[in-house]
């Protein structure tokens, strides 16, 4: 997998900026604007199954979902931090992106390294060196395997009905 | 067994147990879930969802047109007509149209969110409501959107950090300081996942000051910041007609467990500045006074209250905005914006050369009104000041007190508001 390597505090007007959040919630209106003030040459080099590694506090700010909803629609296959901001944490959960916090694979990642993810197992292979992250307790799980919190919705309150 | 935390009391209580720890994760019914210009990308997604299976509480939305208001374009008032279709079809009894005020402000002024309540918005700064002993906290869309379909969603129970303060702050030195310099030492991080509950010297502090702190607990990772609903929070809620039936207030047990403690003196504050482009960038305004400014702006949800207005008015009537720079004032609600008529403050603002702009959100995001342009510098009142926050990645936003905005726009650069404001 390619990676593509930030600093601390990415913060969501970093990763899609506030001035498009009441134009643009469609993945492909988003897409184009994905880290433009970060990187403006991420939106148009990122590939389905890159990822994005980063230190502390990625995802702080704003509750606007447009980021996840636009690195999903990328195609980006997790992102490993040393941390991530809380409400960028839910939404990621909600729409089914997988976010790793493994400060140990960000720190050994080195230029043009590949990364191997093996997420069921919950181990990360950087460089010759593989580590393991813990994954996510099952209640929390079952949002993520349904697809994302609205396919789980539609699931739960259709049973409910019968 | 000690104790228990704030957080834990009331999710215990909105999870129906009796006793919670942190870490656990509990299923909750929220008192009330808050959204506004987002409604429309929120409804849109369960659009064929609300058809099947309706709204599961029509009382449980409150919706706040004011993002971008008024609609600063075809495709943003398509939005606003689509929350107000939304509205009248579901019976939304909770809905506030643009210039009633900013959404946090309206859950306050409107008795919303209330002590003991569990309240959840589509917005980082619903974190607000801590102010008044409400567990208030920021989820996403797809949350919200799921949450008017079932009326539930999960939280995990955080652990907490104890902020106990003492002292009496100067009189050109604010509860801005305060929060501040709370984030320049624990940092933008120091409060991640966890619940942060201020205690001690609360008479000091007024319910806007507390507003203005509980405003800012998203700026240090927090889930919730909050304060104890003391006597002067009952009595600004009696003051809004929020009878005391309505409400059970919660708080900490003396001798509940914290994973930290933090001790301030608000005596030994001084103003302070959250330098480009992170807010515990802060400086003492020793360190920055004389940075040249363009634009100054003096209101928002942080600091859009009275009490801002008037303490701004004591420092520039008579005064004039220095030449070549300019004023922007934001009330943070109708209800403040009258208040500052009649007391005179707003007047005094305009008279200094302020612009006053309607209750919303817009410039805060660089959305609409207020937005920046390339190099040029802006010290402002609000809650962010990341890298093209006001709508110019080549821009800077320096966040302070409204003491410090307004000495500081007297002279076109920051100033340290005690040199204007001595008494």
């Amino acid at each position: 997998m390619r990676a593509w390597r930030y600093g601390d505090d990415v913060n969501t007007d970093m990763l899609f900026p506030g001035k498009y959040t009441y134009t643009c919630a469609k993945p492909d209106e988003i897409r184009p604007h994905l880290l433009e003030d970060l990187d403006p040459t991420f939106a148009a080099n990122v590939r389905p199954g890159d990822i994005i590694l980063a230190g502390r506090n990625f995802g702080c700010g704003s509750s606007r979902e447009q980021p996840v909803v636009g690195l999903k629609a990328a195609g980006i296959e997790a992102v490993i931090a040393h941390s991530f901001a809380r409400i960028f944490y839910r939404a990621a959960i909600n729409q089914g992106l997988l976010l790793i916090e493994c400060p140990q694979a960000v720190d050994a990642w080195h230029e043009d390294d590949e990364v191997k993810l093996d997420a069921a197992l919950g181990t990360v292979a950087v460089g010759g060196q593989t580590f393991s992250f813990p994954t996510l307790p099952p209640e929390i799980l079952a949002i993520r395997e349904a697809g994302g919190l609205l396919p789980y919705t539609r699931a739960k309150l259709r049973s409910r009905k019968k | 067994m000690p104790g228990s935390t704030f957080a834990e009391k009331i999710l215990a209580r909105k999870g129906g147990k009796d006793r919670v720890q942190p870490g656990q994760i509990v299923t909750v019914r929220p008192d009330h879930l808050l959204s506004h210009d987002n409604t429309s990308a929120i409804v849109e997604k369960i659009a064929k969802d609300l058809a099947e299976f309706g709204v599961a509480d029509p009382d449980l939305h409150v919706i706040v047109l004011d993002h971008v208001i008024p609609a600063a374009s075809d495709k943003i008032a398509a939005g606003h007509k689509a929350v107000r279709e939304y509205v009248r079809r579901y019976g939304v009894r909770h809905f506030y149209d643009i210039g009633e005020g900013i959404c946090h402000q309206i859950m306050i002024e409107k008795g919303l969110a209330l002590p003991g309540m569990l309240v959840v918005g589509s917005d980082s700064h619903t974190c607000m409501y801590g102010a008044v002993g409400c567990f208030a906290t920021g989820i996403d869309r797809t949350e919200a959107a799921a949450l008017l379909l079932t009326g539930e969603t999960w939280l995990k129970v955080p652990t907490s950090i104890r902020v106990g303060l003492r002292g009496r702050l100067h009189p050109a030195v604010t509860a801005k300081d305060l929060v501040l310099t709370v984030i320049r030492g624990i940092g933008a991080d120091g409060a991640s996942y966890q619940s942060v509950e201020f205690h001690g010297a609360l008479g000091r502090l007024t319910v806007d000051d507390r507003l203005t702190v509980a405003n800012m607990g998203v700026e240090m990772g927090a889930k919730a910041a909050t304060f104890e609903p003391d006597a002067d929070v009952l009595a600004y809620l009696d003051s809004i007609g929020a009878s005391r039936e309505s409400y059970q207030p919660v708080w900490a047990d003396a001798d509940a467990a914290y994973e930290r403690r933090l001790d301030y003196d608000l005596s030994a504050l001084g103003p302070v500045v959250a330098r480009p482009h992170t807010v515990d960038n802060v400086a003492p305004i020793e360190d920055v006074a004389g940075t040249a400014i363009d634009q100054f702006f003096l209101g928002t949800c942080t600091n859009g209250r009275i009490s801002d207005f008037e303490l701004a008015a004591k420092i520039l009537k008579g005064r004039k905005v220095a030449a070549g720079s300019r004023l922007l004032i934001l009330p943070a609600s109708r209800d403040i914006l009258q208040r500052g008529i009649a007391s005179g403050a707003i007047s005094a603002l305009i008279e200094a050369g302020g612009v006053l702009l309607p209750p919303g959100c817009g410039p805060c995001l660089g959305a609409h009104l207020g937005v920046l342009a390339p190099g040029e510098r802006c010290l402002s009142t609000a809650n962010r000041n990341f890298k093209g926050r006001m709508g110019c990645p080549d821009s800077e936003v320096f966040l302070a007190s409204p003491a410090t905005v307004a000495a500081s726009a007297i002279h076109g650069k920051i100033t340290d508001p005690r040199k204007e404001l001595t008494r």
